[in-house]
């Protein structure tokens, strides 16, 4: 059951997400959408959106960056001020988007809301799924305590054999039922990416720092032209 | 010289009676499905009023358009850090209440009802969520000045006047209004384009036209709050921006575009114009009170062969250049000075043009208790009805001797053709009248016959689009005819 959960499915949940991702970014570019209802909705929404998605943004890339800078991160948490405030700060962070994510899907089911107009059930099964993750991370950080340590020495060594493709799950395998969830369904949240909403999250439009202001696109011109103009600049 | 063609418009608001047949033409070609039920890419707004959606002229709270800081050009919205931030909650964006909930009615009540002794009504019901509702807003609910005091009131250029100017304006016998028909204005330094974090808005080159390539937008929404206009709207079920595209598919088949071509009154006039887009940011970045000045420097004189030799170096066709000497755009822009932009202060250089409505300022309620044109036209406008501060206000960033110029204009004709055909006039005022307003008797013949006789093929001038150099750029046009047909490669159907 573990090798089922713990290695054959993260490599099917990876391969379709880079797999689909990249097919539909080519095939269905206008379906990449952040597929916002903003315009519906205005108040619920800033009490949901912008604690979800800041919390979300730095949890992840703390995950990812503790996961890619092994030996940084545990230097970071061995002393024990530092592992102190490093949790707390985390702890706050996923309580905060855990909030976020309450209002949003409360915002979706409130009866009368117009926003249902523009719900599909994708919606629905993203927002449960997010739900398990965020509230299975969150009771990780207080049942188990000191996750940020012992994740160097579970999660990550295996991420890193799942990367090298030389699978080994002998370090997650014994953990609790609970850190287990959250491993699941991180995956999980992986698989449905490609088929859902959840794609907008690659679509982040740095490029836009660096952009010249104005867009100007010829019909006449051979392709290949800069699309921006030169008159005006950034 | 960096010289690039623009299709441009001007609006005569003293022809347009406000029958929103333009936006009806509109709504029915293009904005007639799921998530568009309440665009108006046109809509006709009653003046003095909020407009729609509503208040959208108050920049302090939609942040719409340029600002000056230390003489470079900024979005008023932020810097684009700023926007990155903000993409999870637009702070500024307008909700469907800004705009109004689109509705329609049950129709099926009337036939349906059992027997009884009421006659049935067609309850009205939400266009999103097809449930009972109320009706508590439209798109042109203060038609007519109707709800004056929540509307008409609160009219943000009404700024412009003193406290005795406002009160007066409310007054029943003083009641003054007009219509200004609004669409996308194909600026020349779009604020839209320049807020949209992935690039998704566009301006066309060959002719200026500003489009949402609707398979790059991701919706993150900083267009519509970034065009002062708000003229770019947000489809709530496919989760894209959309906006006017200046019925380009028509125009590119030789046709004028469907408000225009359907206007009732013939207010409104299309045609090519030429531009120097090296001066776009110089021009935008000018001191208010020149903005208009600059603008219409910014348009070249056709005629001029160091304007053609520029042009055609600069990969213009000689056929749009021939379009552009038949402009009526530049005629009533650059040549008579009679059109003006609208709020050119929001910097974005809007290519659509208005000559302001004359009838109500100058018209006054006589003895018998008839309005009848002012007799003493030379300081009429000081006393005019409908304050010239109130017009500066809308087309001039508040500069009356733009507007006052206008209309030394509209009554110089007016005189001038009143002396020459009635004869009540003698043609030595005519002749005054015409030097007040710079203008020549070939001037006013060539502005009467525009304003009210000529054809729509001399109203609407539409340039050729030269689709077939287009596909002989990429492919042989005989397999492109092959190969290719018009319309969607895939049903664009909403991701998940």
């Amino acid at each position: 059951m573990d090798t089922l959960f713990f290695i054959a499915f993260p490599y099917v949940a990876l391969i379709l997400a880079i797999g689909v991702g990249i097919y539909r970014y080519f095939r269905h570019p206008y379906t990449y959408s952040s597929l916002s209802s903003e315009i519906l909705e205005k108040r619920k929404l800033f009490w949901g959106s912008v604690p979800f998605h800041y919390g979300i943004t730095v949890i992840l890339l703390t995950h990812l960056l503790a996961a890619l800078f092994p030996s940084a991160a545990s230097w970071l948490l061995r002393g024990q001020i530092r592992r102190l405030v490093l949790e707390l700060t985390g702890m706050a962070l996923g309580l905060y988007a855990l909030f976020g994510l309450i209002v949003l899907i409360i915002r979706r089911l409130a009866p009368k809301s117009l926003v249902q107009a523009t719900t599909s059930y994708m919606d629905g099964i993203v927002l449960f799924v997010l739900l398990v993750q965020l509230g299975s991370g969150v009771g990780v950080a207080i049942f188990n305590r000191w996750g940020g340590l012992w994740y160097l020495d579970t999660a990550v060594p295996w991420f890193w054999s799942l990367a090298s493709l030389h699978p080994d799950m002998s370090t997650v395998a014994a953990l609790p039922a609970l850190p287990k969830l959250h491993f699941l369904t991180g995956f999980v949240v992986i698989l449905l990416f490609p088929f859902s909403r959840l794609v907008h999250l690659v679509m982040f439009p740095i490029q836009y720092l660096w952009r010249p202001y104005q867009v100007v696109i010829w019909n006449r011109r051979p392709a290949g032209t800069s699309p921006y103009s030169k008159e005006v600049s950034r | 010289m960096n010289i690039r063609s623009q299709v441009s418009m001007v609006f005569h608001l003293d022809k347009c009676i406000g029958c929103h047949t333009c936006s009806l033409a509109c709504k029915n070609l293009w904005t007639d499905r799921p998530g568009t039920e309440y665009m108006w890419w046109n809509n006709v707004e009653t003046k003095p009023g909020t407009g729609y959606p509503t208040l959208y002229e108050d920049q302090e709270q939609y942040d719409g358009g340029w600002v000056l800081e230390d003489g470079k050009l900024r979005l008023k919205l932020g810097s684009k850090k700023s926007q990155l931030i903000n993409l999870a909650y637009n702070p500024r964006l307008p909700t469907l209440d800004d705009y109004y909930h689109p509705f329609t009615y049950r129709y099926s009540d009337l036939i349906d009802a059992p027997l009884g002794d009421d006659q049935p009504v067609a309850r009205p019901i939400s266009m999103i969520t097809g449930e009972d509702m109320d009706i508590e807003a439209g798109p042109n609910w203060d038609d007519d000045l109707s709800g004056s005091p929540i509307y008409a009131a609160n009219d943000p250029n009404l700024k412009a006047l003193t406290e005795d100017e406002r009160r007066r304006f409310f007054e029943l016998q003083q009641l003054v209004y007009f219509y200004l028909p609004r669409m996308c204005n194909h600026c020349l330094n779009p604020s839209c384009v320049a807020a949209c974090p992935s690039g998704a808005i566009y301006k066309r080159g060959e002719d200026g036209i500003v489009l949402v390539s609707q398979e790059k937008c991701q919706g993150w929404r900083m267009c519509v709050s970034g065009c002062p206009y708000k003229k770019v709207y947000f489809n709530w079920n496919s989760g894209k921006a959309e906006k006017c595209i200046l019925c380009y598919p028509r125009m590119e088949m030789g046709e004028a575009p469907a408000c225009m071509h359907s206007c009732v009154g013939k207010i409104r006039y299309l045609g090519v114009v030429l531009y120097d887009a090296d001066r776009i940011e110089e021009t935008a970045s000018r001191p208010e009170s020149e903005l208009v000045e600059a603008q219409r420097e910014m348009i070249l004189d056709p005629f001029d062969p160091e304007v053609i030799r520029n042009a055609l170096s600069s990969g213009i066709d000689r056929k749009i250049v021939e379009s552009a000497q038949k402009s009526p755009i530049y005629k009533y822009v650059k040549q008579w000075r009679m059109a003006l932009p609208l709020h050119p202060e929001w910097r974005t250089l809007p290519m659509l043009f208005y000559i302001p409505p004359l009838l109500p300022v100058t018209a006054t309620l006589n003895q018998q208790g008839c309005y009848e044109m002012e007799t003493d036209f030379f300081s009429s406008l000081e006393s005019a009805r409908l304050p010239i501060r109130y017009m500066a206000s809308l087309f001039s960033a508040g500069d009356e001797e733009e507007v006052i110029a206008v209309y030394r204009k509209l009554l110089g004709v007016r005189i001038y053709k009143r002396a020459q055909t009635v004869g009540d006039i003698s043609m030595e005022t005519a002749q005054r009248a015409l030097d007040e307003a710079h203008l020549t008797p070939e001037d006013v013949e060539g502005i009467y016959y525009l304003t009210a006789l000529a054809g729509a093929d001399e109203r609407m001038v539409v340039p050729p689009f030269l689709r077939e150099q287009v596909v002989e750029l990429g492919i042989d046009t005989q397999a492109f005819q092959e190969e290719r047909g018009a319309g969607f490669l895939y049903w664009p159907k909403r991701g998940l």
